[in-house]
């Protein structure tokens, strides 16, 4: 069998992204449990430490795409150099984040590639398959996991017969693990001009404005998260107000940043952001599988909810059956009055 | 000189605004309880449309769709807003299509078009939020592509600029045409619907419109062309079978499961204030706050 690659972003400050360390991390177990090596690629200039940083989570080969007119990252140049290095190695399996750049840059090498590309997957495993009318069997496929739509389901995708299997995953999804500080592999340095056309530096960047972050939940210890059932923008101010009393970020579901209560970077959940706080708050929120996937490892979970048989109330530790209205007031007051 | 421009739209079913009746008993969707809606990026990806025409002369903008024939709405939809015609792209043989079966048939219906300038479509559906079908259609095209646009900088026969909505910031890029680029949510609003258009689509029908109503457009269709939908099947495009629907997609659900929640053990509340304010105390002196 092949080996499994993982597709390493490179950020602002010239680090590996924490999302393809991740990955990287994940890639290592499913690379182990069918015993194949583990590959990355970078495309990029100038990453500091690039190997020490690496070997660390287990990879056993760097594909380094040296150039410094790889970053900042750009479709074309990337996408034939994976392309080409994929059609070289034939990975079995390939794992992009699920980020501005690894969605933009997937799919391409997917359609490009002619195989399988599952979105937003929350698990990932090895798992073996049958096919029902032919009776053929496959052994060691990626299971590719992920809330489907509608209802309280989730799906197992496979890709049975392209290669390579590919998924793409959200950060904070999978968790970032040193295998060991000894851990050495090898780099293999890609000669640019060999991988890549004149043509693929056709577009023009003109400007770039990077920020940090404004918003970030993912690191928060206490979440306050509002749903739908806020009812309006308005109403929504009694989350931030909750938040910012007890000192903690503010989540939001996509019914509430769809309907325009609060922002899309804050929405928590299989397309949003994953988090694990120690203290979870949901006001007005139904708890939706595709919800549920991005918080339910909180280590308390509280709900507020006037509907008693809310499948969020199923996986709290506590359920407040009552409205956010009226309980968030007095959470507000108390906090206040019982706290220097 | 005459600018081509295809709009890739969607129907989905209207996740965001999902009723008490919108699941059936087995958990699963009942889709006959969503409304059918325009997927919302791409009514984004219409306007930037819509805003380009204005600004190069002697623009025309295309919809594709590719769903059941009753998609014929979307494009009437688009219509209303200033599109100037629109094809539905239907056929048995590309259902359960995943999005790289979907986007060899979109490719496919853009090549019979003939030669264009920009293809634009919405970032990505809200049944899946996959946002995969524009990249995998612009590498079918062979063209750039421009993803997560927000806003169009500057516009003119020979380039286009565009600003990127990025995770973290923002970026400009300059491109030629051909290329394809995708629209987001952040982007202007789409336009309403428009009197003058109204009045002259509100009878735009496509074929199978027409069968289901039991009338005959040859007539009017002779006279004012502009009221046909165009709907092409697979045979229409020269699609490779193996290439559409569930055959043409290396994806493949194995299984699906219902989650079983198993109650943990939940302490149940009223809104007294005794109870709040003695889960508040618990979480103060066991320092989960404060
Ligand atoms: C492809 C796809 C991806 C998705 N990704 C995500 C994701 O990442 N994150 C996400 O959150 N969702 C996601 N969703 C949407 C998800 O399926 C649900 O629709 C969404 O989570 C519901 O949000 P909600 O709980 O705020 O709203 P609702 O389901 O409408 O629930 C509102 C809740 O508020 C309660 N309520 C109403 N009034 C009050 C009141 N006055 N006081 C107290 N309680 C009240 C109601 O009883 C109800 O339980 C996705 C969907 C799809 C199709
Ligand atoms: N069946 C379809 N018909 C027309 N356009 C589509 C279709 N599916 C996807 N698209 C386009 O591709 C974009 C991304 O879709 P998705 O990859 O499904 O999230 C959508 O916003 C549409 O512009």
């Amino acid at each position: 069998m092949n080996n499994i690659f993982v597709y390493c972003e490179v950020t602002e400050e010239k680090l590996i992204a924490d999302v393809s360390l991740e990955l990287v991390s994940k890639g290592r177990k499913l690379a182990n449990e069918l015993d194949v090596k583990l590959e990355v690629i970078v495309c990029g200039d100038g990453i500091k430490d690039i190997e020490g940083i690496l070997y660390p989570y287990g990879v056993d080969v760097i594909n380094y795409a040296k150039d410094s007119r790889l970053f900042p990252y750009q479709t074309l140049p990337h996408f034939s150099i994976v392309t080409k290095l994929f059609q070289e190695k034939k990975p079995e399996i390939a794992l992009f984040g699920a980020t501005s750049v690894g969605r933009d840059l997937a799919p391409r090498i997917a359609s490009f590639l002619r195989t399988g590309l599952t979105a937003d997957c929350t698990t990932l495993e090895i798992g073996n398959h049958t096919e029902n009318k032919t009776g053929k069997e496959y052994k060691n496929l990626l299971y590719q996991i992920r809330p489907a739509f509608g209802g309280n389901i989730i799906a197992t995708i496979i890709n049975p017969d392209c290669r390579p299997q590919m998924a793409t995953v959200r950060e904070g999804v999978m968790k970032k693990e040193i295998v060991s500080a000894k851990y050495k592999g090898v780099i293999n340095f890609l000669k640019v001009e060999d991988y890549t056309k004149n043509d693929d530096f056709c577009l023009k960047i003109i400007e770039r404005h990077i920020e940090e972050q404004k918003i970030n939940i993912k690191g928060a210890q206490i979440i306050v998260c509002g749903g739908y059932g806020m009812g309006s923008k308005e109403n929504f101010k009694l989350v931030h107000e909750l938040a910012d009393v007890i000192q903690g970020e503010v989540g939001g579901t996509r019914a509430a940043s769809d309907a325009g209560m609060t922002e899309h970077d804050r929405q928590i959940g299989q397309t949003g952001v994953t988090v694990r706080p120690k203290l979870y708050i949901a006001c007005g929120v139904s708890g939706a599988v595709q919800h549920r996937v991005g918080m339910q490892d909180s280590s308390k979970i509280i709900s507020i909810n006037t509907d008693p048989n809310a499948p969020i109330n199923k996986i709290a530790d506590y359920t407040i059956i009552g409205d956010v209205l009226e309980v968030l007031p007095k959470m507000i007051k108390y906090y206040k009055a019982n706290t220097k | 000189m005459s600018f081509k421009i295809i709009v890739l739209a969607k129907q989905v079913p209207d996740t965001r605004n999902v009723g008490k009746d919108a699941m059936k008993e087995d958990g699963t969707v009942n889709r006959a309880a969503l409304p059918a809606i325009f997927n919302p990026e791409d009514l984004n990806a219409l306007e930037m449309a819509l805003h380009i025409k204005d600004n190069i002369k002697d623009s025309t903008i295309t919809i594709i769709t590719m769903g059941p024939s009753r998609a014929a709405e979307i494009v009437r939809e688009a219509m209303y807003r200033g599109a100037d015609n629109g094809v539905v792209v239907s056929d048995r043989k590309v259902a359960g299509s995943d999005t790289l079966a979907t986007s060899y048939t979109i490719a496919q219906a853009v090549k019979k078009l003939g030669k264009f300038d920009l293809v634009i479509a919405g970032r990505q559906a809200i049944d899946g939020d996959t946002a995969q079908v524009g990249p995998q259609t612009a590498e079918k095209l062979e063209c750039p592509q421009i993803t997560y646009a927000e806003e169009v900088i500057m516009v003119n026969e020979d380039k286009i600029q565009i600003k990127r909505r990025l995770e973290n910031g923002i970026e400009i890029v300059e491109s030629k045409y051909p290329c394809l680029i995708t629209v987001h949510g952040s982007a202007k609003e789409c336009r309403a619907r428009h009197a003058k258009y109204l009045m002259k689509f509100k009878k735009a029908k496509s074929n199978s419109e027409l069968q289901e109503l039991g009338q005959d457009y040859s007539a009017i269709w002779n006279e004012k062309p502009y009221l046909k939908i165009e709907e092409w099947s697979a045979a229409d495009i020269m699609a490779e079978d193996s290439r559409l629907g569930l055959t043409g997609s290396p994806t493949k659900v194995k299984k699906i499961e219902n989650v079983v929640l198993t109650q943990k053990e939940s302490k149940i509340l009223t809104p007294n204030d005794e109870d709040i304010n003695n889960l508040m105390k618990e979480l103060i002196s066991s320092h989960i706050l404060g």
